[in-house]
């Protein structure tokens, strides 16, 4: 096995995705499988080969830092599960 | 004539010699519409209401004599463009409420031309998957055969089309997903070079893959929504400054002097029988129309759907952490804290495949597997480009099938997630070389499914592919077929 239960539930935590049981012990199965199968790419020999995060060559694209138009604080609210005092509200994060 | 049957250009025509209103087509296609939805699951928004005050602003426009290409046309988009004042799912449950208080720029730049948006259209959830069947808003099905998929992930946009619900529809390419299914539904879907079409206000699923496209009846369509898209957007920092040409003028009826390449490592074992007899066709069909024939080799394209499953799910899991029940969409009420409400919101707003994908993506990425995993893909993608770079120093179009084979049943490959992603094996190596490439009708199989024909063209030579398909469409009559419904 390339992955385990305890790495599955480690990984959930990082995604802050909550899985039940049954989810951990089908995606253990399932993630072994996939990854088992990307193993291939290690039959390539990839020393010396630049890394492509981009397939079309860019530089930064900067702008001119000005001032322009944006959503209301309305609009911005307008999708909030819960909003007050022109903020998004949420649980108590420092207890 | 049935108004719904007719393609952009034929409706155009009409429009400007007034034999026709924007309103009576926007009229017959929400008819069209209403009749054909409950069977097929295309629409997951109908924008009834908007659409006829579009349509009738688009008559005063045209009365005024301030006409342009898309004034009238009634369009369809994926519902993972932003759309303002209307709901933007993305085929997520986690969206199911997010009305969204802004246009993405393709929606905007169709709207400036007073097109007419009709409705937002089924998808696999966050445009995972290559049948549709990921949506947390039902399967559509595939209207040549109901029991089958319509391929993935914009088989709303493609099931829309062929169906005649829309004269066109905008949908995005990651992995397949506008090409995939337009050859599933016997569709026109074309993928641009990465940059060629601006992203702003598409939901983000792998940044350095996404592209937006059009799908539509015919070639010259696509020409026609392409034109309309593409092109420079500050908004957008991958958006390439580059002009786009004059698609339209480009599209000739003989191909003299092209030379087109058939990469040997596409036409191997696992492909369907009648899918090789048809593209075997459409090849002899373009050395009739003048072209050169030459076999070419891209020697990586076995690597090709590990390293994108390695690549887009690592994105993938970047980009949905937004997702957070904080600023929208949904919320978790149970939770005991903050961070239990980010883990109980997204476990109960997120699907299967995305889970999957999310935490195949987080594992990829987490400390002691970045080099192993998403380091080796992106080297491994470098030599995927490379191979394409080097094919096109010998051809000007690569020619290869869209998929193994035509649309597979509901439910056959839903438990078997390798296997469903063997289904993009020809249009994945595309979107990671970054180059564009268009699915265009080229036959049936022996069960009455349409087959895809694959054009890969250079980095923004988005004009030759669609020359060579407007060439092959003239001399082939497959796009004149449509399905009963």
């Amino acid at each position: 096995m390339k992955i385990t239960h305890a790495d599955v539930e480690h990984v959930s935590r990082l995604a802050r995705l909550a899985l039940s049981e049954q989810e951990i012990d089908s995606l253990t199965c399932e993630m072994d499988a996939i990854l088992d199968y990307v193993d291939q790419l290690n039959s390539l020999d990839t020393e010396g080969i630049v890394p492509t995060a981009h397939a079309v060559p860019m530089e930064n694209a900067f702008r001119a830092d000005e001032v322009k138009p944006g959503f209301t604080p309305e609009q911005a609210l307008s999708n909030a599960p819960d909003a007050a005092e022109n903020a998004f509200r949420v649980r108590r994060v420092i207890e | 004539m049935t108004i719904y049957d007719l393609t952009l250009a034929e409706l155009r025509d009409l429009l400007d010699r007034r034999e026709l209103s924007a309103v009576e087509v926007t009229t017959a296609y929400l008819e069209r519409i209403a009749e054909t939805n409950p069977k097929l699951n295309s629409f997951i928004t109908v924008c009834a209401e908007t659409a006829k005050a579009e349509a009738e602003a688009a008559d005063r426009a045209m009365a005024a004599g301030e006409t342009k290409p898309l004034t009238g046309l009634p369009i369809a988009a994926k519902d993972i463009f932003n759309t303002a004042g209307v709901l933007t799912t993305c085929g997520s449950r986690i969206l199911g409420n997010y009305t969204s208080p802004y246009d993405a720029t393709a929606i905007a730049r169709i709207k400036a031309q007073k097109a007419v948006i009709v409705g937002k259209l089924n998808m696999d959830e966050f445009a995972m998957g290559s049948s549709n069947e990921n949506s947390a808003f039902g399967a559509v099905r595939n209207p040549w055969e109901l029991s089958h998929v319509p391929g993935g992930s914009s088989g709303g946009s493609a099931a829309c089309v062929a169906a005649s619900q829309a004269a066109a529809a905008l949908g995005t390419d990651t992995g397949g997903s506008i090409r995939q299914p337009a050859a599933y539904c016997s569709v026109v879907g074309l993928k641009p070079t990465y940059g060629r079409v601006s992203r702003f206000g598409v939901v983000a699923y792998a940044s350095s893959l996404d592209q937006v496209g059009p799908i539509t009846r015919d070639v010259r369509d696509c020409a026609l929504m392409l034109q309309a898209i593409a092109g420079y957007d500050p908004a957008d920092s991958t958006s390439v400054d580059t002009p786009a040409p004059d698609y339209q003028t480009g599209l000739t009826r003989d191909l003299k002097g092209l030379r087109i390449g058939l990469p040997q490592e596409y036409f191997i074992d696992g492909l369907d029988d009648d899918v090789r007899r048809a593209v075997e066709q459409a090849t002899t069909t373009c050395r009739n129309l003048g072209a050169e024939i030459i076999d070419v080799s891209l020697p990586h394209t076995t690597y090709a759907v590990a390293c994108y499953y390695l690549i887009a799910t690592a994105e993938a899991s970047s980009n949905l952490a937004r997702y957070d029940g904080v600023r929208y969409g949904l919320r978790a009420d149970q939770a005991a804290n903050l961070i239990d409400m980010y883990m109980q919101s997204r476990a109960a707003g997120f699907g299967p495949e995305v889970k999957r994908r999310i935490m195949l993506g987080t594992y990829a990425l987490s400390s002691g597997y970045y080099d192993a995993y998403y380091l080796k893909a992106q080297k491994v993608r470098t030599l995927i480009r490379q191979d394409f770079l080097d094919a096109f120093e010998k051809v000007d179009v690569l020619l290869t099938p869209v998929a193994p084979t035509p649309a597979f049943a509901l439910g056959e490959k839903v438990n078997d997630p390798l296997q469903m992603y063997l289904s993009d094996i020809y249009t994945i190596p595309v979107n990671l070389a970054g180059t564009c490439a268009m699915s265009l009708p080229c036959g049936f199989s022996a069960d009455g499914l349409p087959i895809g024909l694959q054009l890969i063209g250079k980095p923004f030579d988005e004009a030759a592919i669609l020359s060579t398909a407007y060439a092959f469409e003239q001399a082939t009559t497959w796009h004149q077929r449509k399905p009963q419904l």
